[in-house]
């Protein structure tokens, strides 16, 4: 008895020894600059000066007076509702037709699949990225001139500039591709016999067994992507500046010419709480709305 | 027989021809970086050049300012190194003190570690800017790695996973034998962790070396920058511009990048399967 309470004691104290790191890190770097930026938000900060306080000034200015913040909220959304369906749509249908069959060439093609995911994120292929589209003569240009077709200035065009940072994401569908590979082969195939005997075709297989299977990881890929896209920058910040006129002018980037442009520290606090309200939000929706398209398969049945 | 052959030559065909779009971009980099430069943009699609030179590379080493790509390349190694072991130590300790010791407050810790998981690190940086210039931090690495030894929550978490696959009897038993949790820790959980370690040790790496805004936002002198911030540098459109060199850089700043991936494909694909790591 009194060496369990001697062991409960040494648990309690090295519970605490252990997870330390994370307490310090959370307070120091997560919750008090949170804390922080909350405040500031309401106020007007340059960083030299003490901040001021201004009540819902930056607030208000955000929602009524800042064309500028309407926009990057704009192309955000866009951005969002393009790429993340687009990007796991790909990655779905790619991971689809790795399922269907395995030899030791595939697992090449899988890491060549992987590598934009590896590199896309990077400041080399973001500047590469520029001149694929380049006007006028980029590789898509010079590409459509073979056909006799004359280019467009891809990047300069506020319909096209979004698309083709669209386009860069959607290429790097390896982490999700992964993903739902992994989900694809943990299907019971005892399922699809079943099912071929009863007679589905590959199509009734796909929306009666395949998809319904996977559905959980459908919503694990889908916050994960959506978050992620919610906040995308260097290919904005390096590809297209933002422009032209706004059209890719992503919320990350508008909010760091804000605060390290134009040092309005209070001012984007403000715009990062908006977009920390906004994620969470968003997710909780997604969660919320889930219940109805995910199955799980411990419920059913039951 | 015929076909199922047909069937095979169509599915590898489709398999090869989205491969081609997957690496054409990197092709073209690296291509373009042994080009003249006269060749760069003027036979923009031949992907062999007619002039091989390693001129870019010479020219693109020299850096900007007087600084050379070898200070950059140092930096980056030296941040993303630190980044590393402080990520990978920092999270297995915690992810084993949240997974194997029962202790009040055990379930918070957790859920904020889940609940961080969703916390976007662009949300974060004026707050943290502001608290980093606060302390003088501001122009030298360590807003960039200290954070990592506090533990990273995507790290934690994958840790976590793997020690719920390690059986809880070689605790019972090794605490019968008179060991206490630190030495339970070292001897037996540490060293069946090697695997998630890697696998997280290559992930906090990636992120580490293509980290673009972190640099960006906290380092201001040139001598300071990373392989990233330098070649967006570089490569500035409000500048004239040398492409060639600004290819060969771009081209060596992956290499660390793709030889990792070659070398632990095998860890790589497990670490992203098995917690959706972004990438």
């Amino acid at each position: 008895m009194k060496k369990l309470t001697k062991k409960k004691k040494h648990d309690i104290l090295m519970g605490y020894l252990f997870t330390s790191p994370w307490i310090l890190g959370f307070l120091f770097f997560i919750v008090f600059p949170l804390v922080t930026s909350l405040y500031l938000s309401f106020t007007r900060y340059d960083i030299l000066s003490a901040p001021r306080w201004i009540g819902l000034q930056n607030w208000v200015r955000m929602f009524t007076q800042d064309p500028r913040f309407w926009n990057a909220t704009k192309a955000t959304f866009k951005y969002v509702i393009f790429e993340v369906p687009l990007r796991l749509l790909f990655a779905f249908i790619v991971a689809l037709i790795f399922s269907q069959r395995e030899s030791k060439i595939l697992n090449l093609y899988r890491a060549i699949y992987y590598i934009p995911s590896l590199i896309g994120g990077s400041v080399a292929i973001a500047v590469v990225w520029r001149q694929i589209w380049g006007y006028p003569d980029g590789i898509v240009n010079a590409i459509l001139s073979i056909f006799g077709l004359r280019g467009i200035n891809w990047l300069g065009d506020t319909r096209t500039a979004i698309w083709t940072l669209i386009l860069l994401a959607v290429w790097q569908f390896g982490s999700p591709m992964l993903i739902f590979l992994a989900a694809l082969k943990q299907v019971p195939t005892e399922l699809y016999e079943a099912a071929t005997i009863d007679g589905a075709n590959f199509w009734g297989r796909l929306f009666k067994i395949t998809i319904p299977m996977v559905t959980p990881v459908i919503l694990f890929n889908l916050i994960n992507q959506m978050i992620h896209a919610f906040m995308a920058f260097t290919q904005s910040y390096i590809i297209t500046q933002g422009g032209p006129l706004d059209s890719t002018l992503f919320y990350a980037v508008y909010m760091y010419r804000k605060a390290f442009n134009d040092f309005e520290m209070g001012y984007a606090s403000a715009l990062a709480w908006f977009m920390l309200a906004l994620v969470g939000i968003f997710t909780v929706i997604i969660f919320k709305t889930s219940n109805r398209w995910v199955y799980y398969e411990a419920e059913e049945g039951v | 027989m015929k076909r199922k052959t047909l069937n095979t030559i169509i599915y590898y065909t489709v398999v090869t021809l989205i491969a081609i779009f997957m690496v054409y971009p990197a092709l073209w980099m690296l291509s373009s970086s042994f080009k003249q430069p006269w060749e760069i943009f003027g036979d923009i699609l031949n992907l062999i050049p007619k002039e091989p030179t390693l001129n870019n590379y010479k020219e693109g080493w020299q850096g900007f300012g007087g600084i050379t790509f070898a200070t950059f390349f140092k930096n980056s190694f030296i941040i993303a190194g630190l980044n590393t072991i402080g990520t990978v130590i920092s999270s297995t300790i915690v992810a084993y003190g949240l997974s194997r010791i029962p202790f009040p407050g055990r379930r918070i810790i957790f859920t904020t570690v889940i609940l961080t998981l969703m916390l976007p690190m662009q949300v974060q940086i004026v707050p943290r800017y502001i608290l980093f210039s606060k302390i003088g931090w501001i122009n030298t690495f360590y807003p960039l790695i200290v954070p990592a030894f506090l533990g990273g929550p995507f790290f934690i978490f994958m840790v976590m996973q793997f020690i719920r696959g390690i059986p809880k009897e070689l605790d019972e038993s090794a605490f019968i034998d008179g060991a206490d949790r630190i030495k339970i820790f070292y001897h037996i959980i540490l060293p069946n962790l090697k695997p998630v370690i890697t696998t997280a040790a290559i992930f906090a790496f990636y992120w580490a070396w293509n980290d673009f805004m972190g640099p960006l936002v906290y380092l201001n002198s040139p001598e300071k920058y990373p392989v990233s911030v330098a070649l967006r540098a570089f490569s500035d459109p409000s500048a004239v511009t040398n492409w060639g060199a600004v290819f060969a850089m771009s081209t060596l700043s992956l290499i660390p990048v793709l030889v990792i991936f070659v070398l632990f494909q095998k860890y790589i694909v497990q670490g992203v399967t098995t917690t959706g790591l972004r990438g």
